[in-house]
């Protein structure tokens, strides 16, 4: 079953595609700085976004689902592949269009990014210390020269609102508040120019439980009220299947499986996203788990195995997984898995 | 709507609702310390830099008779043993013949009243403002007796007075010298530490360049480039201008460390997720960060200047005569006959160990305050 | 023993099965700072036995971490223990013949906090694992020689004789050489489950990962045979695949040594996985304490069930949205009055939760819970 069905039509049409992203670190050497090899932190990523929706981006650290994100919106450039995104802000006419946002110009990119905005993990270190909540709230506006003294100052108290601060808070600065209170000011200044899709980068991870709750909450109300996409990057598999309509779930710069979350938590057709789910916690005492065990550590991404990346730690791996890197292909309708044997393993779901 | 607001803040928070400046203004008013060479400097500022023509009895160039007086003490009991308003007696010129030797012995029969605001020399006050007013000399002839209080050099100026002006340039040479320091190396250590690559390199390269020369051969070449018909005051300039451009690379590599840990900031990448310029990134996200480290790096560093100046112009490679600072003083007072037959002139020394102990106070008291957010909480 | 706080020895008399470990009792610890006063632990009362895990669960700022410090003596300043005992049973850990029952009961509040006998307690009878396994071990030093550390300076070793009945009797005890401490390294990184120890004991903590750092901070913690592990959100820079694996670990090892854990996290789903028994804190008080079981079906506190409900669960997927707590974290240094939750309780009764303080009320067998709704 595909999840475009669900909630009452929201979903709409593909507003954002990856094809085969890729960003390559080079490890560089020596006095010349001589490249010496590559970390291939994102290593063919494909997935899409649908307009309205929220895609989960789940991975252990290090598996570059972060670097993924901000390869899409290009604060890091990345090595090769194509990111399609519905864009109005390029037509004079205002009619949205699909450009490869890899092939604008500089000038151009900056346009876009009015369309797409980041709330990022840490909350301490993405707010400018020495800017007031006003500036910080106020900055995309003025670097898109949308800043109008009187209106602006409006609009930006009514964010301040929305994400359940109060107007005199804006004269303070960051250091004087929780935590929780400054993801809502992360959350209010990537709303400050009525964005399309908004990359949220673990924002929640640092978060106390009963904090997270409630970020999680505003940012549902939010999709819903001003009808935005989220790419929801995180770690933690109960959060993103509580927020998420579709989960992507990436392993050492690759997705290796893409699905509907009920689907993918339900019948997960990856050995990785299998050992991944069996291994979250369950707050429930008298929960039997019988979690199973991965062998040995994450792969190196400077020096990736052959074959599938995941075959040292598989316990389905056969002589084909050594050899070759299987495709990422769509095995059931909007389920996508990389994996040789997907269709004959019956693998467990939560 | 799911989320209530936050609770009230007590009244109490609010007042502690303050920038990162006043915070930091908030810790070094406790640092004892800091505060006490806050207030000398401001105080060593006001009195050489400032007002020196105000508080010195004379004209700096004003020369007299009484070459190499030593210091007159003012007194307040005559010869009598009567108690009096202070005064100062005249001097009278003797010569030793037996050690071949000038000197200056009080006259008890003339006694001249020590007076405060008396009318003297003509200045400018802080060069707009003509007056004629002294903090304090005697209601006598200049030319018939004068109040010494350091005693007098050997073209009878008073010694007093030329450290007062002396003070001047080389407290400003530290002041602007510095200045100039943070401008270069602010502006390129952020560059080089924001675009890194190429430009870094080059950045990087050329400060090590400049470090790795010895200062002194350096100093001595780049002065003795200095056309001598130029005025004083030209050389005074391209002096300060020397100072700051051996001195920006410490700076620029200091910067440029900080702007490396800041550009990694989610703050920096956030300004750039919304399409921020890299002019904008670097000066209105990156450079504020390092402010208060480059204010207390600098705070330190302003004492070398005043010491190098000193050093350059006691090899006589700095300031000369007729411009007076206190190197060129130093410059006069450290021979072997003058500390012997006029040791006053070394007065010249507690004005700079002052200086550079006030700066040295400071500048420690800064580095305490400034470190970002330590202790809150 | 000259130190004060050293009451003479007295024979074990617990009717439970395990023997008493540790007794808080009534445990306040504050912070003097700029603003006022934070009272980090206000009236905290517990006690772990042998073999037991104790979960301690709250936010970030509830005093979790500082009660761990506190039993240690490891509180950094301007925090200060201001009232209450910390009882630590301890026991001869190479008893002599005749002596196997004695117990010394030592209040560690009175120790001198840099003293000899709280050094001996510290890291050699009751050990500690923190969160960031990066920065708790040093960069210049191998996970061997961070083992010898701890095993040279806490771990004694029989001297063997054999007695007038041919029998082999332990007459002394003496420190373990360095061939000995590295043999006990390589042992102790096998057990923690790291491949290839014999290679591993020479790495420097930047060649390991993080999961192997982690487990080599446990290698160090366990490598004394300590009595109690105080576990300081362990797994929580981890990921979830190494996660459970530290998890299983410390079990396993509970099971072989009869090593009580006093496990702090803010994960409810670590905490049901691991603990017996649960304190719940909030602001520095104790809100409530159960069996692990009673305290995820049965809670009492208002913020306990509020908790429970605000984490999101692996399950089938209801859409709903997350009971959340209302409002935010209350300023340590103006807590409101009456009961600390009140500002927040959705069974906040006026007039009485903002004015009462709630005493530690029993509810049930091993049930405790600070809360109005329960007093009489």
């Amino acid at each position: 079953m595909s999840s475009t069905t669900t909630k009452n039509g929201r979903i709409g049409d593909i507003l954002l595609e990856v094809k085969g992203l890729k960003k390559y670190f080079p490890i560089q050497r020596g006095l010349l700085r001589r490249t010496v090899g590559y970390v291939k932190a994102v290593d063919d990523v494909s997935l899409y976004v649908r307009s309205g929706e929220t895609l989960g981006l789940v991975g252990e650290s290090g598996c570059g689902k972060t670097t993924a994100s901000r390869c899409i919106i290009r604060l890091y450039e990345p090595t090769a592949g194509q990111v399609f995104f519905k864009t109005r802000a390029l037509s004079p006419d205002g009619t949205p269009k699909m450009v490869n946002l890899l092939e604008l110009s500089r000038e151009e990119m900056n346009r876009v990014r009015q369309e797409i905005a980041m709330i990022f993990q840490d909350p301490i270190n993405s707010l400018n210390p020495r800017m007031t909540v006003a500036d910080i709230i106020a900055e995309p506006m003025v670097i898109h020269g949308k800043y109008v003294k009187g209106e602006s100052e409006e609009r930006i108290i009514e964010l301040l609102r929305r994400v359940g601060l109060r107007p005199d808070h804006l004269r303070r600065y960051p250091h004087e508040f929780s935590g929780g209170q400054r993801q809502r000011i992360g959350i209010a200044r990537a709303l400050a120019l009525n964005p399309s899709l908004v990359l949220c980068d673990e924002p929640v991870s640092a978060l106390d439980v009963s904090i997270q709750a409630q970020t999680l909450n505003l940012l549902q109300d939010l999709q819903e009220e001003f009808k935005l996409s989220y790419i929801f990057v995180a770690h933690d598999l109960s959060v993103v299947q509580h927020i998420s309509d579709r989960v992507a779930v990436m392993y050492v710069g690759k997705v290796v499986e893409m699905a509907g979350a009920e689907e993918l938590y339900n019948n997960p057709m990856h050995p990785y996203t299998e050992a991944l789910l069996s291994a979250v916690p369950k707050p429930d005492p008298l929960y039997k788990s019988d979690r199973i065990i991965m062998q040995g550590d994450v792969a190196d991404p400077s020096n990736p195995p052959s074959g599938c990346y995941f075959h040292p730690r598989c316990q389905y791996a056969v002589d084909l997984c050594k050899q070759k890197a299987p495709e990422f292909r769509e095995v059931k309708p909007d389920h996508w898995v990389a994996c040789h044997r997907a269709e004959e393993l019956k693998l467990r779901g939560i | 709507m799911a989320v209530a607001a936050a609770p009230a803040v007590p009244a109490k928070r609010k007042e502690l609702s303050q920038s990162y400046w006043s915070l930091v203004w908030y810790r070094f008013k406790k640092n004892k310390l800091g505060v006490f060479g806050g207030i000398l400097l401001i105080v060593l500022y006001v009195s050489f830099a400032l007002i020196p023509e105000f508080l010195a009895p004379y004209a700096l160039e004003n020369r007299s008779q009484f070459v190499e007086a030593p210091p007159t003490p003012i007194r307040f009991v005559d010869e009598q043993g009567r108690f009096q308003a202070p005064f100062v007696y005249g001097l009278e010129r003797r010569v030793d013949m037996v050690k071949r030797l000038r000197t200056w012995v009080p006259d008890t029969d003339r006694k001249y009243p020590v007076r405060l605001f008396v009318q003297g020399d003509e200045y400018l006050l802080l060069g707009l403002i003509p007056m004629n007013i002294h903090l304090f000399g005697i209601d006598a002839d200049p030319r018939e007796a004068r109040i010494f209080l350091l005693g007098a050099d050997a073209l009878g100026r008073d010694y007093l007075t030329r450290i007062l002006y002396g003070g001047r340039l080389s407290l400003l040479i530290g002041l602007i010298g510095q200045f100039l320091t943070i401008v270069l190396g602010m502006t390129l250590g952020v560059i080089s530490g924001y675009y890194g690559g190429p430009v870094d390199m080059f950045v990087q390269r050329f400060t090590e360049f400049l470090a790795a020369f010895p200062n002194i051969p350096l100093f001595m070449a780049l002065s003795a480039a200095i056309p001598n018909y130029w005025s004083p005051i030209a050389v005074y300039f391209m002096l300060t201008i020397i100072l700051a451009f051996l001195g920006w690379g410490g700076l620029a590599r200091q910067v440029r460390g900080l702007v490396l840990s800041l550009r990694e900031r989610e703050y920096a990448l956030a300004a750039k997720s919304f399409g921020a310029s890299d002019r904008r990134i670097m000066f209105r996200h990156l450079l504020p960060g390092t402010t208060s480290h480059v204010i207390v790096i600098a705070t330190l560093s302003i004492p070398g200047m005043i010491l190098a100046e000193t050093a350059l112009s006691w090899l006589g490679l700095g300031l000369r005569p007729p411009l007076t600072s206190w190197g060129t003083l130093l410059q006069d007072a450290a021979t072997i006959r003058a500390i012997r037959f006029t040791p006053w002139l070394l007065w010249v020394v507690p004005p700079i160990l002052l200086t550079i102990f006030a700066y040295n106070m400071l500048g420690d008291g800064l580095r305490d305050a400034m470190d970002p957010y330590s202790g809150r909480g | 023993m000259t130190t004060t706080a050293t009451q003479v020895e007295h024979t074990q008399t617990q009717t439970d099965a395990r023997p008493l470990l540790l007794e808080v009792q009534d445990l306040k610890v504050e912070f003097t700072i700029r603003g006022g006063v934070v009272k980090a632990v206000d009236g905290l009362t517990f006690d772990i036995k042998r073999g037991q895990t104790m979960g301690i669960i709250g936010e970030s700022g509830c005093g979790k971490s500082v009660t761990a410090r506190a039993i240690l003596r490891m509180i950094p300043k301007p925090g200060k223990i201001t009232g209450g005992r910390i009882l630590y049973y301890r026991r001869p850990r190479h008893p002599k013949p005749g002596e196997e029952d004695k117990v010394e009961v030592i209040d560690v509040t009175k120790l001198d906090p840099d003293g000899e006998v709280i050094r001996q307690i510290r890291g050699g009878e009751i050990a500690m694992i923190f969160q960031e396994p990066m920065s708790s071990l040093t960069p210049v030093y191998t996970a061997g020689t961070h083992i010898n550390e701890a095993v040279t300076l806490h771990r004694l070793l029989p001297i063997k004789k054999l007695g007038d009945q041919m029998v082999e009797r332990i007459m002394e005890y003496r420190r373990v050489t360095k061939e000995e401490a590295r043999a006990i390294a390589i042992e102790m990184l096998r057990r923690v489950g790291i491949p290839k120890p014999e290679q591993r004991v020479d790495s420097y903590p930047h060649q390991l990962s993080g999961g192997q750092r982690q487990r080599v901070m446990i290698a160090i913690a366990l490598s004394t045979e300590p009595a109690m592990l105080i576990a300081d959100e362990p797994t929580t820079a981890l990921d979830v695949s190494i996660e459970a694996q530290i998890l299983d670990l410390m079990r396993d090892l509970q099971r072989t040594t009869n090593m009580a854990i006093m496990f702090i996290t803010h994960n409810l789903g670590v905490i049901a996985s691991m603990a017996d028994e649960i304190v719940v804190m909030y602001m520095g008080k104790q809100v409530e304490r159960a069996k692990v079981v009673d305290l995820f079906y049965n809670p009492k506190h208002p913020y306990t069930k509020a908790l429970l409900q605000s984490v999101p669960r692996l399950g089938p997927k209801t859409g709903q949205r997350l009971a959340s707590i209302e409002g935010m974290v209350p300023d340590p240094l103006n807590l409101p009055t009456g009961c600390v939750f009140h500002p927040r309780c959705p069974a906040f009764v006026a007039g009485k939760c903002d004015k009462i303080v709630p005493k530690w009320t029993q509810v049930g067998e091993n049930h405790w819970v600070r809360c109005l709704l329960y007093e009489e």
